[in-house]
C-alpha cells in the first residue's frame, strides 16, 4: 500500500481532517506567539513608562474611533532615515499598556510615535480643526468637530478598571479618581495638579484645546498626541540591558 | 402534499428553540438599548431587537405555511437540494460588491481629494477604510463563499444540505453581521484590529453563527453518498476552521460593561502586535486564500470539463499551504519591537509558502490541459485562469515583500496596497465573479444571457487592474525611496509632506483604475440580472430538481 492511499484516511473521515487540520495549523502560532510572554526583551520595563491618564486614554480611544492608525503608524524602525526623521526606535515597552496595540501598518501621513512635545497644542488644535492651514499639502481629513464636542467621561472608571483587570497597574486609587482626573489634566493650573502628578508621573497638566470653559474631544486627543513617546528619557536607557 | 394519512403538523424542537431565543434576545436588547452609554450602541441594540422580531415572526410565519413533513433528502433517488440560501448568499455577494467597490473607489479619490471628506465624522478616510475593507473581505467575499460552500458541498456530496432553519441561520445572521459591523464603522465603533475591527457583541455573534456554519458543513459532509471527501471541501473546512480559531485568539477582549460597545483587547504592545499579524495574514491565507481555492478546485474542472490536474499535488499544497501559511505573520512587523527571531521565523516561512501557493496553481491552471481553446472560447473560463494567474503573481510578490531588506523600503508603503489588490482583485475577486457566472445559470436553471458582455467585464476590470497596481508600484516604491533620500551633506532630502504631494498623480490613476474595475462589476450585475429574469432554460445545465423553496 502506497503512501498515497494512506491519505484517505482523511479522505473518508471528516472528523480526522478536522483535527488534522486543527493539529498542523496549530505548531505555528504557538512557536511563535507563546514566548513573547515570557521572554524578557518583549516584557522588559522601562524606566518612566506608566499606565495612561484617564485624559490620556479617553484621547487614545478618540484615536481609535477615528481610524488614526490607518494612515499613522506608531513604531519607528532603527533604520537611519526614520530615527533622524522620528527620534529614538520604539521600544517593545513603550506598548506594554497599549490594548490594542497601535503600530499600524501604514503611512500616508508620518509616523506618531514621538510626536509628544514636537508641535505646540495651537498647531494641533488648528491641525486638526483644518490640516491643510498649516501643512498645505497634508490629505488628512477634517477634525473640526473634536473641538465642539464635549467629552462624554462619565464612564471613565470602568475603563481603567477593564484595564486594570487585564493587566495595567491602575491602583485603586487611580481608579476612584479617575472622573475627577480628568477635569484636573484639562485644566489649566488646577489646584489638583500636584495630586495627578503623584498617581501619573511627568503628566502634563493644561487646557489642551484653548477652551478653558469645556473638557473636549480635542483636550482629550491633543493630551495624549503630546505625550506619546515622551516617558523613557534616552539620555539614561541602557539598549544592551536585555541582550542574552 | 395532500396526502389523506398526513402527519399532524407540529413545531418542532428547532423552530420552537429558536423563537424562544430569539424572543429573549429581542428582550435583552430593549434593556441593553434603554440603558447604553452612548447613542450609537442603542441604536444597534435596536438593531438587535427588530431583528429578533423579525425572525421571530418568520420562524412562525415559516411554520403555518409549511407542508407538516420535513423537505425529503431525496426526490425519485436524487438528492433534493437545498439552494434557497444559497441563492440568498449569491445575490448578497452581488450587492455587497458593488458596495465594496464603490466605497473604495470613493476612499481612493478622498486620499487624491482630501475636500472629498466633506468634513463629516461619518464619512472620513479613518471610518470609511475599514467599511472598505470589511465590505469587499467579509460581506462580498463571505458572501462568495457562503453560497459555494453550501453549492459545492451538496453536489459533491450528492447529499441535500443538513439542517432546516440551521442554514437560514448561518446566511442571515451573517449577513446581520456584515451590517452591525458596517454600520458602526460610520458612527465610530471599532476596536482598531486591521480587518477584525467590529466590537465585542459582533464578533460574539460572528462566533455563533461561524460555530453553526461549522456544524452545518459537516453535518452535510456526513450525508455524503461519495465514500471521498472532495479536494475542494478540504479546503472549506480549513477555512471554516482556521478562520474560528483565529477570531477567538485574535478578539479575546472584555467590555467595559455590556451596557458599552467599548472593550479593551486582553493582548497589549508587541504580544497584540503578533496576534493580530497571526490573524491578519492567516485572514488572508485562509479567508482570501483557501476558500477562494475550494472554489477554484469545484469551478475551474466543471467549467472545463475536465479532472482535476493532480490529485497528489492537491494533498501536497493543501497539507503544506495550512501548514506553512500561519508562521507568516510575523513579516508585518519586519524590524519592528518583534524579536528579530520571530521576523526570521515569518520570512522563512513565507518565502517557503511560495512552492505550495505555486503548487495550487499549477493545479488551477493545468487542470486546463487538454483542453486549452476554451479560453478562446469562454470568457468565464478565461477569467477564472486569469485569476489563478494573478494568485500566482500575488504570491510570488508576496514572499518577495517579506525579505527584510525588500520590506525595509516597501513597508508602510503604497507597495502594500499594490500587492494586496493584486491578490484582491485579480485573484479573489476574479474567481468569485466566474464562480458567479457559472452559478446563477444553474441556479436559476437559465442561460447566460451573455458572454459577449463577459468579455467586456474581463477587458474592462483588467485593464482597471493594471492601472492600480502599476499606479501603487510607482507610488510605494517612490515614496520609499524618497523617506530614505539624502542630501550630498547628510541631511535627508524630502520633509515627509513632499512624499505626500508626489504621490497625487498615482493617487488619481489609481482611483481610475478602481472606477473601471467597478464599472466591470456593473457589467457583470446587468448580465446576471438579465439572465435570473430570463426565460427558463430549456436544457438544465445545473439543477436537476426544483430549490425546496
Amino acid at each position: 500500500m502506497s503512501l498515497w492511499q494512506k491519505h484517505a484516511i482523511f479522505e473518508k473521515n471528516s472528523i480526522v481532517l478536522v483535527i488534522g487540520i486543527l493539529i498542523v495549523i496549530a505548531i505555528g502560532g504557538l512557536v511563535e506567539i507563546v514566548p513573547l510572554f515570557y521572554l524578557k526583551n518583549t516584557i522588559e520595563k522601562v524606566d518612566g513608562v506608566r499606565p495612561y491618564t484617564p485624559l490620556e486614554l479617553a484621547g487614545r480611544n478618540i484615536y481609535v474611533r477615528e481610524g488614526c492608525y490607518l494612515c499613522h503608524s506608531q513604531m519607528i524602525r532603527p533604520l537611519r532615515d526614520e530615527v533622524e526623521r522620528y527620534g529614538h526606535y520604539s521600544l517593545a515597552a513603550e506598548s506594554m499598556y497599549d490594548h490594542p496595540f497601535q503600530w499600524g501598518s501604514k503611512r500616508t501621513g508620518p509616523d506618531l510615535a514621538r510626536v509628544g512635545g514636537k508641535y505646540s497644542d495651537d498647531w494641533h488644535r488648528d491641525h486638526l480643526r483644518d490640516p491643510r492651514s498649516v501643512v498645505p499639502g497634508s490629505v488628512m481629513p477634517t477634525y473640526g468637530f473634536l473641538a465642539k464636542t464635549e467629552l462624554d467621561y462619565s464612564h471613565i472608571a470602568e475603563d481603567l478598571k477593564v484595564q486594570a483587570l487585564i493587566g495595567v497597574p491602575y491602583t485603586p486609587d487611580m481608579i476612584a479618581n479617575a472622573v475627577k482626573d480628568v477635569a484636573t489634566q484639562a485644566t489649566t493650573d488646577s489646584p489638583d495638579a500636584a495630586d495627578l502628578t503623584k498617581r501619573y508621573s511627568k503628566v502634563q497638566v493644561r487646557d489642551f484645546d484653548g477652551n478653558p470653559g469645556a473638557v473636549t474631544e480635542a483636550d482629550a486627543l491633543i493630551a495624549y498626541l503630546q505625550m506619546m513617546g515622551t516617558q523613557v528619557d534616552f539620555s539614561l536607557y541602557d539598549d544592551k540591558a536585555n541582550i542574552r | 402534499m395532500a396526502n389523506a394519512a398526513a402527519p399532524q403538523k407540529q413545531m418542532t424542537m428547532g423552530e420552537g428553540g429558536l423563537a424562544l431565543t430569539f424572543a429573549g434576545l429581542a428582550l435583552l436588547c430593549i434593556v441593553i438599548a434603554a440603558k447604553a452609554y452612548t447613542p450609537e450602541y442603542a441604536f444597534h441594540a435596536y438593531l438587535f431587537t427588530a431583528a429578533s422580531v423579525a425572525a421571530v415572526f418568520a420562524i412562525i410565519n415559516r411554520y403555518y405555511n409549511r407542508p407538516a413533513e420535513r423537505a425529503p433528502l431525496t426526490i425519485d433517488g436524487k438528492p433534493n437540494y437545498n439552494m434557497g440560501p444559497v441563492k440568498f448568499a449569491t445575490v448578497a455577494s452581488v450587492v455587497w460588491g458593488i458596495a465594496g467597490f464603490t466605497v473604495g473607489l470613493i476612499i481612493a479619490l478622498q486620499l487624491a481629494f482630501p475636500a472629498l471628506n466633506f468634513d463629516l465624522q461619518w464619512i472620513s478616510f479613518g471610518r470609511l477604510r475599514p467599511l472598505h475593507t470589511s465590505a469587499v473581505i467579509f460581506a462580498f467575499g463571505g458572501n462568495v463563499l457562503l453560497a459555494t460552500s453550501f453549492y459545492v458541498v451538496q453536489r459533491t456530496s450528492r447529499a441535500r444540505l443538513a439542517g432546516d432553519l440551521a442554514p437560514w441561520f448561518v446566511i442571515l445572521g451573517y449577513n446581520f453581521f456584515i451590517l452591525i459591523a458596517g454600520t458602526g464603522y460610520l458612527l465610530g465603533i471599532t476596536q482598531s484590529k486591521e480587518y477584525a475591527e467590529p466590537e465585542w457583541y459582533s464578533d460574539l455573534w460572528l462566533t455563533v453563527v461561524w460555530v453553526t456554519y461549522l456544524l452545518v458543513f459537516l453535518a452535510t459532509l456526513w450525508r455524503r453518498a461519495e465514500p471521498h471527501i472532495y479536494v475542494a471541501n478540504w479546503f472549506y473546512l480549513a477555512f471554516i476552521v482556521t478562520i474560528a480559531v483565529l477570531h477567538l485568539g485574535n478578539n479575546a477582549s472584555v467590555p467595559v460593561s455590556i451596557f458599552s460597545s467599548k472593550s479593551y483587547i486582553v493582548w497589549s504592545g508587541v504580544q497584540d502586535a503578533m496576534v493580530q499579524w497571526w490573524y491578519g495574514h492567516n485572514a488572508v491565507g485562509f479567508f482570501l486564500t483557501a476558500g477562494f481555492l475550494a472554489i477554484m478546485y469545484y469551478f475551474i474542472p466543471k467549467r472545463a470539463e475536465r479532472p482535476v490536474y493532480s490529485y497528489r499535488l492537491s494533498i501536497i499544497h493543501f497539507w503544506a499551504l495550512i501548514f506553512l501559511y500561519i508562521w507568516a505573520g510575523p513579516h508585518h512587523l519586519h524590524y519592528t519591537a518583534l524579536p528579530d527571531w520571530a521576523q526570521t521565523l515569518g520570512m522563512t516561512f513565507s518565502i517557503m509558502l511560495w512552492m505550495p501557493s505555486w503548487g495550487g496553481m499549477i493545479n488551477g491552471i493545468m487542470t486546463l490541459s487538454g483542453a486549452w481553446d476554451k479560453l478562446r472560447t469562454d470568457p468565464v473560463l478565461r477569467l477564472m485562469v486569469v485569476s489563478v494567474a494573478f494568485y500566482g503573481m500575488s504570491t510570488f510578490e508576496g514572499p518577495m515583500m517579506s525579505v527584510k531588506v525588500v520590506n525595509s523600503l516597501s513597508h508602510y508603503t503604497d507597495w502594500t496596497i499594490g500587492h494586496v489588490h493584486s491578490g484582491a482583485l485579480g485573484w479573489v475577486a476574479y474567481v468569485s465573479f466566474g464562480a458567479l457566472y457559472c452559478m446563477v445559470p444553474w441556479l436559476w436553471n437559465r442561460k447566460l444571457y451573455s458572454l459577449k458582455l463577459v468579455n467586456w467585464h474581463f477587458w474592462v476590470s483588467t485593464v482597471g487592474i493594471v492601472l492600480y497596481i502599476t499606479a501603487m508600484w510607482v507610488s510605494g516604491i517612490l515614496q520609499g525611496l524618497m523617506w530614505r533620500a539624502y542630501t550630498s551633506l547628510g541631511f535627508l532630502e524630502y520633509s515627509f509632506v513632499e512624499t505626500v504631494e508626489a504621490m497625487h498623480p498615482f493617487y488619481v490613476i489609481r482611483a481610475l483604475g478602481g472606477f473601471l474595475f467597478l464599472c466591470g462589476a456593473l457589467i457583470m450585475v446587468w448580465n446576471l440580472w438579465k439572465t435570473v429574469n430570463s426565460a427558463e432554460a430549456e436544457e438544465t445545465a445545473g439543477l436537476a430538481l426544483a430549490p425546496a423553496e
